[in-house]
């Protein structure tokens, strides 16, 4: 079957960025197409725990959107908050030793400055918020912020009220450019969708679009697994990690990477993060990842030991150089815009991200200044995307 | 063949029954039995109610892959009847939901 | 613990690789969950009890008898309650004892063999959930394992060469048998009459039986719901119409406390999955010498496609000496397994003619109502998974299990991906697990000790 479609905007995929941008971009008026080679969510959106975090970044650009995003959310909760399991939990951040305290204490106030609300908890009254951590721990703080949507279900969710033409089972096999170098739209292996503007929200794939459109964007996979538990009370309260985590999300080794952080869900299971490794697209599974997990889940929460883990999966996060996303126009191929990148940010990120690609497409003035996240802020010399070849399946 | 048996099984000929309780009351087991089997053959069909519906489930694929005849043995919630094997003085409750105390 | 060959499981399959094996001189250990080697079909009565109750066909003790003779004499190790959860590359078998499976075990083995085995696949239908609804092959365990029948009156209902045994064990157990209730019809039967053959004896072992306990045999019939409130109290039965659709006004209602219920079997590949261990459809892929795709790692028996016991047996000896060969660095040589072979292929014709035959009626997921829950674990109603197609797009299982949470929970799909496949249209995927059982934290948080040295 072959079509030709034309529309304002293309937005080349079905995750939680791509639906936050056919939802503002609809909402400001514009028709809409999203096309994705695979079903809805089935990228890295599908693969993680749905966190809105705001106390895991330091203060910069990347903070100033998960504010503004986070705004953003608890407006798209009034409106869809049951169906997407949005839970405005909070984070504690928790210490192990005095000297990570000090360097915690030291981000928290930086990050107050950034217009944060954060609470620090002495070691005394850590059982008050989380009554089954473990004992030992020199303090914590508290970022009421912190929240948390069913990510899969908050994609199906805002895409189905954007109200957005979705076209999934569809793979882009190209983008359209006329003479001048503008972009026209998408190729699919179904036919073309003819538009002004393509908006890349293809995830760790987005090196692969912006190829199509032959400008670099060095989108990495950076893998990392989640362990599932056995369906549990309501035990754990917060999003709890360790504070070392903070500087795992920062660095850039491709070696693994684990430090603690767990919560449980709206329906039960806690769900164990984090690593972090860069090995391309295999998703086998790895048990030393897995046993790192365990081990930091069960320090920070002893009665997880006689807790059994039911499933692990890994997930890719659309890794930058700088960490930053990719956010606005490609000065390099006109109409193309960009919105990918956001590593294992993405569903915090999402909304900000979706109503400044809107702004942009409407030719309203963005929120945020987009010159950090600059599509082709990378020198030319950069590292480009490994070929972006699926060898595993997203199963 | 060398055997190595974990479980201390009775040997030939012993057929002696022992008893369990479930739910607080005294049930008589046959040797070399799974929980399941002690319940079913007491007349007890039911054993867990789900956490969502509170139906109640009891015993369904009988080979360990479907977890429907979840069940708390000795104050450890989540184990499967039908591989568990019963033994003298196994104290067995219904489970409720999670089967965790809140 | 460390040993040449691992065999995961003592079912046929296994027992004949590990023998095989073991002849030729290979050092090899078989796991089993069990607590006696022997898999569901030579699954034996506790120790000591009074086994006149017990109801194999007289082929099937034979085989026994000599499969549990060889064993004796072999030096094959066997541990049993040994429930596997990992298998690391490499390769490292990671199991878990105790009777709260808790206690974690670790053997070293240069080549493993996967003997998995398979598990019944049940279609859903209003009322399915309540106690007293089993599947066939559980009725079959309970029977064979404890003997101890699931109820007083019982139906045995869905559709496969497992019915008919089931039937004449819960007979001859004791139960009444209302009905066996199998959705092919008689013609159908007998039209793969020859393709039938190799379960000719069996089958007309049982049949005697099933004459002699008076039981009521309907064909082209299924059971469409099943009724009861905190229990089982009767089914409502339905004839098909050719095209497998219920014939209105043909339901009636039979009173009974068990339903014994199975449409087929699925191959378990946990473990072959994990490994990387590529499938053909639901089966793990072998070659000729029942290698799978990946190196050092064999498999046999229903996990590389249901077939049946004596087919489990000519796979797992031919593994089992080809993996004896290949673990001394020799080419093995296929003449020496050539009745295997031929039996290999021969019944492996005759299993795809059985599944020709006995396929679930085409009308079934009509049956199914909005309400009727099909994700058993986390409660996930068919209406449910029909609006994540219809209405969010879900266009594949995982997409379903991610907007539904079925599938999610503790079986983790083996029981309901059957079913909302054929609900939905979305192709069936098996499914594919780390760890292939719950294991707990502390367990996975620390090196396992290995087997023989803890």
């Amino acid at each position: 079957m072959s079509e030709s479609l034309t529309c304002d905007v293309v937005v080349v995929g079905a995750g939680m960025v791509g639906a936050a941008c056919a939802l503002y971009a609809s909402r400001a008026g514009l028709d809409v197409t999203v096309v994705d080679r695979g079903p809805v969510a089935g990228g890295t959106t599908g693969a993680g725990e749905g966190n809105l975090l705001v106390s895991d970044k330091e203060p910069g650009p990347e903070l100033d959107l998960a504010l503004y995003s986070l705004r953003l959310w608890r407006e798209l909760a009034g409106e869809i908050g049951d169906l997407v399991e949005y839970e405005s939990k909070g984070g504690l951040v928790v210490a192990a030793t005095p000297a990570s305290l000090a360097a915690l204490g030291a981000l928290t106030a930086a990050q107050r400055r950034a217009g944060v609300t954060a609470t620090e908890v002495g070691a005394d009254r850590l059982p008050e918020y989380e009554p089954h951590l473990a004992a030992g721990l020199a303090g914590a703080v508290h970022h009421p912020q912190d929240a948390q949507v069913m990510p899969a279900l908050a994609a199906a969710h805002v895409l189905r009220i954007s109200g957005a033409r979705l076209l999934t089972g569809r793979t882009v096999t190209g983008v359209l450019r006329d003479a001048a170098g503008t972009v026209r739209g998408v190729r699919t292996d179904r036919g073309a969708v003819h538009a002004p503007s393509v908006v890349n929200a293809a995830g760790v794939w987005g090196g692969e679009l912006a190829a199509h459109a032959g400008v670099s964007l060095p989108v990495a996979p950076r893998r990392g697994f989640v362990l599932v538990t056995e369906p549990l009370p309501p035990r754990i309260r917060h999003k709890v990690y360790a504070a070392e985590y903070v500087q795992d999300v920062a660095g850039g080794t491709a070696a693994l990477r684990t430090s603690p952080v767990v919560e449980g869900t709206a329906a039960g299971p806690v769900l164990i993060g984090a690593s972090r490794e860069r090995v391309g697209f295999d998703r086998t599974p790895s048990l030393p990842a897995l046993r790192a997990l365990a081990a930091g889940a069960t320090r920070l929460f002893p009665f997880l030991a006689g807790v059994r883990a039911v499933r692990a999966y890994a997930g890719f996060r659309p890794y930058l150089p700088d960490h930053l996303p990719a956010i606005g126009p490609d000065p390099r191929a006109p109409g193309l815009l960009h919105a990918c990148g956001h590593e294992g940010a993405g569903i915090g990120l999402s909304t900000g991200t979706g109503r400044l690609i809107a702004q942009v497409l409407t030719g309203a003035e963005p929120a945020l200044d987009l010159a950090p996240f600059r599509p082709d802020r990378f020198p030319a010399s950069a590292p480009t995307a490994r070929p972006a070849t699926e060898t595993g399946e997203a199963r | 063949m060398s055997a190595r048996e974990p479980s201390a099984r009775p040997g030939p000929g012993c057929t002696r029954s022992f008893t369990v309780t479930f739910d607080g009351r005294e049930i008589e087991v046959l040797p070399g039995r799974t929980v399941a089997a002690a319940l079913l053959a007491a007349g007890v069909t039911s054993w867990r109610t789900t956490r969502r519906a509170g139906r109640p489930r009891g015993v369904f694929c009988g080979i360990g892959v479907c977890f429907d005849c979840l069940v708390t043995v000795n104050g450890r919630p989540g184990q499967r009847a039908c591989l568990r094997p019963a033994r003298p003085g196994d104290v067995i409750r219904t489970e409720e939901g999670t089967g965790h105390a809140d | 613990m460390r040993t040449d060959l691992v065999v995961i499981g003592a079912g046929p399959a296994g027992l004949a690789a590990a023998l095989a094996a073991d002849a030729r001189g290979t050092r090899v250990a078989v796991l089993d969950a069990g607590p006696a080697p022997g898999g569901q079909i030579h699954r034996q009565p506790p120790a000591g009890a009074d086994t006149a109750a017990a109801t194999a066909p007289p082929h099937v003790r034979r085989t026994w008898r000599s499969l549990a003779a060889a064993l004796a004499a072999s030096t094959v190790t066997v541990l049993t309650e040994h429930h596997v959860w990992c298998v690391e590359p490499g390769f490292t078998v990671h199991a878990l004892c105790g009777p709260g499976q808790d206690e974690p075990v670790a053997v070293r083995a240069a080549a493993v063999l996967l003997a998995t085995g398979g598990y019944e696949k049940v279609l859903p239908f209003p009322g399915w959930t309540l106690p007293g609804v089993l599947t066939a092959g559980g009725a079959q365990a309970l029977l064979k394992g404890a003997l101890t029948a699931p109820g007083q009156r019982a139906v045995v209902a869905g559709t496969g060469p497992l019915l008919l045994p089931v039937a004449t064990a819960l007979a001859a157990a004791g139960t009444e048998v209302a009905a066996l209730v199998e959705s092919a019809g008689p013609t159908a039967l007998l039209r793969h009459g020859p393709a039938l053959a190799a379960k000719a004896p069996e089958g007309a072992w049982h049949a005697a039986r099933l004459l002699r306990h008076r039981v009521p045999v309907l064909t082209r019939h299924t059971v469409v719901r099943a009724h009861g409130s905190a229990a089982l109290t009767g089914v409502t039965v339905a004839a098909l119409d050719r095209a497998g659709h219920v014939r209105p006004g043909s339901e009636r209602l039979l009173h009974c406390d068990t339903l014994a219920v199975g449409h087929g079997m699925l191959p378990h590949t946990d473990l072959a999955g994990s490994l990387g261990c590529p499938l053909d459809g639901s089966a793990v892929r072998v070659d000729a010498e029942q290698r799978t795709g990946v190196p050092g790692v064999w498999a046999a028996g229903e996990a590389t496609g249901v077939g049946g016991a004596a087919l489990a047996l000519a796979e797992g000896h031919i593994a089992g000496r080809s993996a004896a060969a290949r673990l001394r660095g020799a080419a093995p040589d296929p003449a020496g397994w050539s009745a295997a072979a031929r039996a290999r292929r021969t019944l492996r014709a005759g299993a795809a003619a059985l599944d020709a035959v006995f396929a679930p009626p085409a009308g079934w997921a009509r049956q199914v109502t909005d309400d009727t829950v099909v994700c058993r674990c986390e409660d996930v109603t068919a209406g449910a998974v029909r609006e994540a197609v219809d209405r969010l797009g879900a266009e594949d299982l995982r997409t379903v299990k991610l907007l539904t949470r079925a599938g999610m929970g503790w079986c983790q799909g083996r029981m309901c991906h059957p079913g909302i496949a054929g609900l939905t249209g979305c192709p069936p995927v098996p499914p594919r697990a780390l760890p292939a059982r719950p294991v707990p934290l502390g367990v996975l948080a620390r090196q396992a000790t290995e087997e023989g040295t803890a």
